[in-house]
């Protein structure tokens, strides 16, 4: 059977699963916003927001927006009941004192010693911006990257080392790609699930890091 | 007696000089001082450096400050939102500078210099650009690069009820960097959407002490930024 990579609502669901019940969690603009709609109604997670919110809800109906109550990528949200609203320095001595459990965030690339690069590609031609990036890398206590295995053009994007300037050293714990769920381990990185159809062989040749397949690897559920 | 009220934006911005640094709150477009910031641009103090989250957005309020040339220098954390041009423009031009601070850094250097702190050591920003050429310890183990404060001569932020005394109240998660830039500078100077009598504010639910501000003007129908 041919390889079926996922698709990033895939990723999205893929991860929605993983996130525990309780966790309190900061969701990375774009394909890591999408894992909240995924995670079991049975679990109760808390998502905070760097603009000092914890308890963001769903987008509100259209028509209803208030421009007081946006996310970390700008957008409106509402509320849920038990939310809170607190000040700048509080929400990022959240982030940085390891009290946000899980950081799910977008990257270029990921090393093998989980090195995070998201913020820059070292591109010059317009003004760099980090926002509060280098924060949640340094800071969560647990983060997870979602991101495509490769570029558009096909390159990979976990690498030996990151050729782009650090968000954060040694600090993604995991890799949710279209391809492949990855452990990043004191022993370098363990591949845990396959897309359906994938074979390691043609994993590894995308992937400029060595990989080990886990003993007990599975395929991607989705 | 105490009364931080003034009659009028203009008697808000009043004495602001050339060269000041201006700490300026808001994320995104939520929390701008719109009306302050109207009233700086009318005022005239020029070679600014303005710290903002957001390097502004449009030709409007900040944007605007900046495509007048009265600002020398951006220190923000994200200078490339949505909806911005001006900051973009002048940036290529070599006509403005920018210190990028990594947000929560640029919160808590704020916060040291309100609370007389006279530097601290962050995990953000070790071994990547933005820790370059800072001094790094080694603490129980862990790297930490050392940051200075960042104080402000004047802030202006925005806020919901005042009173006489400069206790405020913010709206929902427009508060943002307010209660800290309030801190941070010599002058903190607040549009307040409604001023309320001494004591109509309950003490639990003061959220700004007024022994951090100087200046309060209200603004019953505070414009987002952008808006006509």
């Amino acid at each position: 059977m041919a390889a079926k990579p996922l698709t990033r609502d895939e990723i999205a669901r893929r991860v929605g699963r993983d996130i525990p019940d309780g966790a309190y969690v900061n969701l990375g603009i774009g394909l890591p916003t999408l894992a909240a709609n995924y995670v079991p109604s049975d679990r109760e997670v808390v998502y905070h927001s760097e603009n000092g919110i914890l308890g963001m809800g769903p987008a509100p109906k259209p028509g209803t927006a208030d421009p007081d109550l946006i996310n970390a990528g700008k957008q409106p949200i509402t509320l849920l009941p038990g939310a809170s609203i607190f000040h700048h320095t509080d929400a990022f001595a959240m982030i940085r004192g390891g009290h946000i459990d899980l950081a799910l965030l977008g990257a270029m690339q990921v090393a093998a010693n989980g090195d995070l690069a998201n913020w820059s590609t070292g591109d010059e031609t317009f003004p760099p911006a980090v926002g509060g990036a280098m924060d949640l890398g340094a800071g969560a206590a647990s983060v997870w990257v979602l991101m495509e295995h490769t570029t558009k053009e096909g390159a990979p994007k976990i690498l030996e080392r990151c050729t782009y300037p650090l968000t954060a050293a040694g600090v993604v714990d995991r890799i949710y790609t279209n391809l492949a769920v990855i452990d990043v381990t004191q022993d370098g990185l363990v591949v845990r699930e396959m897309a359906p159809g994938l074979e390691f062989g043609e994993l590894q040749k995308k992937t400029g890091a060595g990989l080990r397949l886990a003993n007990d690897w599975r395929t991607v559920q989705v | 007696m105490i009364n931080k009220i003034v009659p009028s934006l203009a008697a808000a911005v009043a004495g602001i000089r050339d060269g000041a640094v201006v700490l300026v709150s808001g994320f995104g477009a939520s929390g701008i001082p719109v009306e302050l910031i109207d009233a700086l641009v009318d005022q005239g103090a020029k070679d600014l450096t303005v710290v903002t989250n957001n390097a502004g957005a449009g030709r409007t309020d900040v944007a605007k400050l900046m495509a007048m040339g009265r600002v020398r220098k951006v220190v923000c954390s994200y200078p490339r939102s949505a909806g911005s041009v001006v900051f973009e423009e002048l940036y290529s031009a070599g006509k403005i500078e920018l210190e990028l601070v990594p947000q929560g850094t640029l919160s808590e250097r704020m916060r040291a210099a309100g609370a007389g702190i006279g530097g601290f050591y962050t995990p953000t920003a070790v071994g990547t650009q933005l820790g370059e050429g800072k001094e790094v310890r080694t603490l129980d183990g862990r790297d930490y690069v050392l940051e200075k404060p960042l104080k402000g001569d004047v802030a202006l932020i925005k806020a919901e009820l005042a009173d006489r005394w400069g206790n405020l109240t913010y709206r929902m998660a427009a508060r943002n960097f307010a209660p800290t830039m309030a801190m941070a500078a010599e002058v903190t100077v607040v549009q307040a959407r409604r001023i309320v009598d001494l004591g109509g504010i309950p003490p639990e639910a003061v959220i700004t002490p007024g022994i951090f501000v100087d200046r309060v003007v209200e603004v019953p129908h505070p414009k987002q930024p952008g808006q006509e």
